[in-house]
């Protein structure tokens, strides 16, 4: 243990030497969590819609208000003919139109089947395919809510309704889904960064040789060389978490011991993941290139942080079963938004200790092996 | 010219002696866009539901049917009463609970109206809002059912508006089509980056820049022998990603092939200059790193469009995304891939790229100028 602790005061006091290093490793984190939790905006709302309602009927303007109130679009046009759907939407005025045709509402009531164009601009396919499932909705509901009234009269209320609510993020603001990934995002960038190289650096500067001779155990070692990266990078990440509160209103609704007991195994895993980077490769270039391609866009697109997982196919499903990040957001997302407490995430904490003791366990094992 | 070769042999050569190297270049991102690829996607499907049934009759499993038969939402569980279903949602284990309650199949039987509740995790705002809207769309048209099988005068016909939609610009309308490509660009930023960031601090560190300080090599010679070999490797990168774009994931390549390769060309060439920036701005490898992937990569992954609309941000925020060379390859990637257009519809974009790339190289070259006296 007092070996442990050399070797890490010994790191310490490299990287405090190194004051760049070390203020982008404090600082920096926070600075751009501030600076994309500002910028990043994710609301598919306020999709600007224009109306060309041919049909001029109780039944035509039930519809388009279906779509006013859904909150979802805005009505920023009326127009009267497809060409000014054309211009306004080639000079990207509107993204969205609703042309209802010509006795809509007569040929419904007589028992036809009305169609309703709606034209989208696919440029953004991220939003569009979300405006294009809810647009489907919005007719089939009005739809449904025509045939109970000519079923059944004006007044009768519906045989069945639905009333919903929403838990934990009751406006449905964007901001609030995107502050924990953006945490969990970064903190796994910079605690990745900065293990990464630590190790084959030693090798690529010759004290590797020292380091090798040295009557310390590998697992010592080890411990020693993630000690202090784990003081920096857990002192940021709280940073990180304070500034999320302050700044941007997360809530805290559930307990700060559970929250730092998560962030430790996750810190711990995703130190471990860079020091067994460094400890497979021979050099730094090499090591820089392997880490950022393990965390970098594996953290942002299969953890869940912007793209739901259970839309993904199933064989993704499992591959990002090794993601650690999957796990830490569940928990800080529980924790932050839903005031979950830990006893409800024993799988999500298990498998952030499994991963923090595998990713350890393999670096030592390939270190005491090279150590000969 | 004899030197620049000179010096490029020996940066192949070190290149070789690095065997490993190799296969992370080149395999690495054709694994990542095949895995990534699939995974990129906004469609909301699957959503995990669970249905608390109060009323366990065949109406209320015919409700319960219609959630499970469609591609949006996967019925993981029936539990009888609601008082289990808060932890559910806490553990994040359903997004949406269906609460059906006794008496379900007696009421819409005898025509008595019925409040079914849905509950929703509100913290995916976005796919909450989508999933809210088709299960409320399932029940209002199991309702308009009833209604009509009740209805006293038994219309024969009864009529329904359908929503015929069209897309625009991306008929296609797939997210994976338009996501794929982002994904294509961004393996390539972040491959190209770090070889360009490592090229001339690793001589730094390593003591060697002393001895090329002393070669009779000129700052122009030494940028373009630096990246030259990690240009070649991109292009070969460029290669392999398209392949897996246009025949795995099958992407139909409306556009131009060579026109493709060549703007993407000018893409590695602002990518790698940026890497060959931070290379001569830090004194270890470590600060380059830092370096490069805080104060290029995650801006590049954030502010470009790739997820986030720019149109979204702020004002303030959306002059900045003008400096992302990313955000101009991406318009020409989709561009070409989706869209088949050329140079008349992107010119714009293709031009402030290369501004982008010529600026980063020169002032990648003056700066090393600088570190080399």
């Amino acid at each position: 243990m007092r070996k442990a602790l050399a070797v890490g005061l010994k790191e310490f006091r490299q990287i405090a030497r190194d004051t760049r290093t070390l203020l982008i490793l404090l600082f920096v984190p926070a600075f751009f969590l501030l600076l994309y939790g500002y910028a990043l905006n994710w609301d598919i709302r306020h999709v600007r819609l224009a109306v060309l309602d041919r049909d001029h009927s109780t039944d035509s303007r039930q519809l388009i208000s279906a779509f006013v109130n859904s909150t979802f679009f805005d009505r920023v046009a009326d127009v009267s003919s497809m060409a000014d759907v054309e211009s306004l939407m080639d000079r990207d005025r509107i993204r969205a139109a609703l042309v209802i045709p010509e006795n809509m509402s007569r040929d419904v009531r007589s028992g036809r089947q009305a169609a309703v164009q709606i034209i989208l601009s696919g440029d953004n396919a991220n939003t569009a395919t979300a405006v294009f499932g809810y647009a489907q909705a919005i007719v089939r509901g009005v739809s449904a809510a025509l045939q109970i009234e000519m079923a059944s009269g004006r007044l009768a209320p519906p045989p069945l309704s639905a009333d919903a609510r929403i838990w934990f993020n009751p406006e449905l603001k964007s901001t609030l889904f995107l502050v924990p990934g953006l945490i969990g995002f970064i903190v796994m960038i910079s605690c990745v960064v900065s293990t990464s190289l630590s190790i084959v650096r030693e090798k690529e500067r010759g004290t590797w040789e020292q380091v090798r001779m040295a009557p310390i155990n590998t697992v010592s070692y080890v411990v020693g060389k993630t000690i202090p990266y784990f003081v920096v990078s857990y002192a940021s990440a709280l940073f990180i978490i304070f500034a999320a509160m302050f700044l941007f209103g997360m809530p805290m609704r559930g307990s700060w011991s559970a929250l730092l007991a998560a962030l430790s195994l996750y810190v711990v895993g995703a130190l471990g993941t860079g020091l067994l980077v460094s400890t497979l490769v021979d050099s730094q270039a090499l090591a820089f290139l392997v880490s950022l391609l393990v965390s970098l866009l594996p953290t942002m697109i299969l953890s869940g942080f912007v793209f739901p997982i259970s839309s993904m196919p199933v064989p993704i499903q499992m591959i990002s079963l090794i993601v650690p990040a999957r796990y830490f957001l569940v928990v800080l997302r529980g924790i932050v938004l839903k005031g979950a407490d830990a006893a409800m995430y024993v799988q999500q904490f298990g498998a952030l200790a499994l991963y923090a003791a595998t990713v350890l366990g393999l670096a030592s094992l390939r270190l005491a092996r090279e150590r000969g | 010219m004899r030197r620049l070769l000179f010096l490029i042999r020996k940066e192949i050569q070190e290149l070789r002696r690095n065997p490993r190297m190799f296969p992370v270049l080149f395999i690495a991102p054709v694994i990542q866009l095949g895995i990534l690829g699939y995974a990129a996607t906004t469609d909301v499907r699957n959503v995990p539901v669970v249905v608390a049934d109060g009323d366990r009759s065949p109406a209320s499993r015919e409700l319960v049917g219609r959630f499970e038969a469609s591609r949006y939402f996967s019925v993981i569980d029936v539990v009888s009463t609601t008082s289990g279903v808060d932890q559910d949602l806490m553990r994040g284990r359903a997004w949406l609970v269906l609460a059906i309650p006794p008496g379900y199949g007696r009421m819409t039987e005898a025509g008595t109206p019925v409040g079914l509740q849905v509950l929703a995790d509100g913290s995916d705002s976005n796919s909450t809002t989508v999933a809210l809207a088709y299960a409320s769309t399932l029940i209002a048209e199991k309702a308009a059912e009833l209604a009509v099988a009740r209805s006293p005068a038994r219309i024969a016909p009864i009529g329904s508006i359908e929503a015929r939609i069209r897309v625009w610009f991306n008929p296609e309308l797939s997210s994976r089509h338009f996501m794929v490509p982002g994904v294509l660009a961004l393996l390539l930023m972040v491959i190209t980056t770090v070889l360009g960031a490592m090229a001339i601090v690793r001589e730094k560190e390593l003591g060697t820049l002393e001895q090329l300080n002393v070669t009779p090599l000129r700052r122009w010679e030494l940028t373009v022998g630096k990246l030259l070999p990690f240009g070649i490797i991109g292009m070969i990168d460029v290669l392999l990603v398209v392949a897996v774009a246009a025949l795995w994931f099958e992407i139909p390549l409306r556009g131009s092939l060579p026109l493709l390769l060549g703007l993407s060309m000018i893409y590695l060439v602002c990518t790698l200059s940026l890497g060959l920036f931070v290379s001569t701005v830090s004194q270890t490898q470590q600060q380059a790193m830092m370096t490069a992937v805080f104060f290029f990569m995650m801006p590049m992954l954030y502010l470009s469009g790739f997820i986030f609309p720019i149109e979204n941000m702020p004002a303030v925020i959306q002059p900045f995304t003008y400096l992302i060379p990313l955000r101009y390859y991406l318009v020409i990637v989709r561009g070409i891939f989706l869209k088949g257009v050329g140079l008349e519809a992107f010119w714009k974009d293709a031009l402030m790229m290369t501004a982008c790339g010529v600026a980063v190289l020169s002032l990648a070259t003056m700066r090393s100028r600088k570190t080399l006296r």
